[in-house]
């Protein structure tokens, strides 16, 4: 038979449908909004009762500075949803990314398309790079808007303690949004491989919110500071030295490092399992 | 090898000690509608997966098309239209939506004629009225509608469908048995796994039976039928007696109950067992040559029976 007929277009049509299937899922949308829901209701909180001092964390800490500045409340989002909501947001969209699909019999059905199983693995992982730069973007966004509507906005005190225009600290906080996704595309990979183990996207998810929780706890143990570096949300706090005045040239090169290192491993464990696997769902 | 449409060599399946498919030898010419039988657990949606390219066989190979399998999958593929195990679809989207996403993911789909392709599928399987609905509202028999609706996104020169009716209603089984008609007059191939043998029976131009992961038997339909040993039936209020005469002329696997005897006829002709019956003075009520229902020749395949209610 002429197999010549057969014409392979390179067309975005299927990252598109992607990106559709995710944003049209109501579960998604929901989610979404719980994360543009922190930064208004911590402003309110920040609004009606005056904070404590600044604890002595690792990272930065921009709730003193909110009172003055509705600027800091994306800052101050961003760094309390880092924590957990971020990385689920991330988890929920790696389950459903393989683990969903198998689960609901679709996989079987792009896989006799045919969607070669390497192209579907990188159409999936589009998928979750988007979600983590959309996600932090989204906090940002809806905590610049809470912020100005109840503090006001002015010219921002940078962590160094120089004042900076309100454009350059609106250019500094986009990059910070960026640098989180960069970090939570680390976190996408990871997920990714999680999801290619399972046929239940609840599965991938917990475990990677479990992985990522264990990470920052362990962060938090000095006795394992020689570990500390490798540890996958190390560097992720890293991005308050964005708001630094002068920023630090290499101040966010291990953080890009490690995730990086993280996006190559775990996207070829991925492949690894996948190319290969038996598809039994 | 080119006139088959669907063909394997030894193909063999094991998961852990156990063999789920045992070195298969199908061979489907092309244009043929092709009936894959066998009880449940007998191995065929691990077969047809493997066909698929679904999962990898433990020994053997095949062709599709006569393209080697699985390194010609994306040459092959998209002229194969599929139903594997049962509907699956995001419950979420609606049935149009859904094969919007299939045809998207297809990189020999023509963007500009989805639409029309769609909703020309959706029309063949009679789901126009409720495309729009979310797939999580669909009955059982809509999904499997959707299903087929999938494999029809492209016209295509082999479906391989496994059990198409499953969940059906009487009037969309018809309906299914017509398409597949359908299809097959406009020169595609079908392999179509069911244990529905009232479907085989009035579809199918060549069949294979499974049993526990072997390929028992593989001919042509009307093949089959002319192996199977015609029995000659006699309804009489002397069953012994008739049993005596059908066993001297040398009919053999001699039955009796209470109101009819039988047997195989061999080469015995049906005329000389009535003549004889009437000379040795039997009573005869009734008297008739049946070639065993397919239901019969499966039994004997496989040693069990087939879910035949349809």
């Amino acid at each position: 038979m002429s197999q010549a007929d057969v014409r392979r277009r390179v067309s975005p049509t299927f990252l598109l449908s992607e990106l559709r299937l995710i944003a049209v899922r109501r579960r998604n949308q929901v989610g979404l909004a719980a994360l543009a829901a922190v930064p208004i209701v911590l402003a309110v909180a920040m609004k009606v009762a005056t904070p404590d001092g600044p604890d002595e964390a690792h990272g930065p800490d921009f709730f003193s500075q909110i009172l003055g500045n509705g600027f800091f409340v994306a800052l101050a989002a961003l760094g309390v949803e880092l924590t957990l909501f971020l990385p689920i947001a991330v988890a929920m969209l790696a389950g459903d990314a393989v683990a969903g699909e198998a689960n609901q019999g679709t996989l079987r059905y792009l896989l006799t398309v045919p969607v070669e199983r390497t192209r579907l693995l990188a159409i999936k992982y589009a998928g979750l790079v988007m979600g983590a730069f959309v996600a932090p973007l989204t906090v940002a966004a809806s905590g610049l808007i809470v912020g100005f509507l109840l503090f006001g906005a002015g010219d921002v005190t940078t962590l160094s303690g120089t004042q900076i225009g309100l454009g350059e600290a609106l250019l500094r906080l986009l990059l910070v949004c960026l640098y989180l996704g960069v970090c939570l595309s680390a976190l996408g990979a990871l997920g990714l491989f999680l999801s290619t183990l399972t046929e239940q996207p609840m599965g991938a998810t917990i475990a990677l919110t479990m992985l990522t929780v264990t990470s920052f706890v362990l962060g938090q143990i000095p006795q394992l500071d020689w570990l500390h570096p490798y540890l996958l949300t190390w560097h992720w706090t890293d991005f308050g030295e964005l708001l630094r005045d002068p920023v630090s040239p290499g101040a966010l090169t291990p953080g890009l490092l490690s995730a990086g290192a993280y996006i190559v491993v775990f996207l070829s464990a991925a492949w690894a399992r996948f190319a290969g696997r038996d598809v039994t769902s | 090898m080119n006139d088959l449409a669907v063909a394997s060599q030894g193909l063999t399946k094991r998961f852990g000690s156990q063999v789920a498919v045992d070195a298969v030898d199908l061979a489907v010419p092309r244009g043929a509608v092709y009936g894959f039988l066998g009880p449940n657990g007998s191995g065929k949606t691990t077969t047809i997966r493997m066909l698929l390219g679904l999962i990898r066989p433990t020994a053997g190979g095949h062709h599709l098309l006569g393209a080697a399998m699985p390194d010609h999958a994306a040459d092959v593929l998209p002229h194969v239209g599929a139903l594997v195990e049962g509907p699956g679809f995001h419950p979420y989207l609606s049935g149009r939506d859904n094969l919007r996403r299939l045809d998207a993911a297809d990189r020999t789909a023509e963007a500009r004629t989805s639409g029309t392709r769609i909703a020309a599928a959706l029309e063949r399987v009679g789901l126009s009225a409720a495309a729009g609905k979310r797939y999580r509202l669909y009955s059982l028999g809509m999904k499997q509608r959707l299903a087929i609706a999938a494999a029809l996104l492209q016209p295509r020169r082999l479906l391989v469908l496994d059990e198409p009716t499953n969940g059906l209603d009487p009037q969309g089984t018809r309906e299914v048995r017509t398409l597949v008609g359908e299809l097959a007059a406009e020169g595609a191939t079908v392999l179509l796994s069911t244990h529905l043998l009232a479907e085989v029976e009035q579809i199918c131009t060549h069949v294979g039976v499974m049993h526990k992961g072997r390929l028992v038997a593989q001919e042509p339909l009307a093949q089959l039928r002319a192996d199977a040993e015609p029995r000659a039936r006699v309804l009489t209020d002397q069953p012994a007696d008739a049993a005596r005469v059908l066993r001297t002329l040398g009919l053999t696997e001699i039955a009796e109950s209470a109101s009819e005897a039988s047997g195989q006829l061999g080469a015995v002709a049906p005329e000389k067992v009535v003549a004889s019956l009437v000379h040795d003075g039997v009573a005869v009520r009734g008297f008739s040559v049946e070639a065993p229902s397919l239901e019969d020749v499966f039994v004997r395949l496989t040693g069990r029976g087939f879910d035949v209610s349809g």
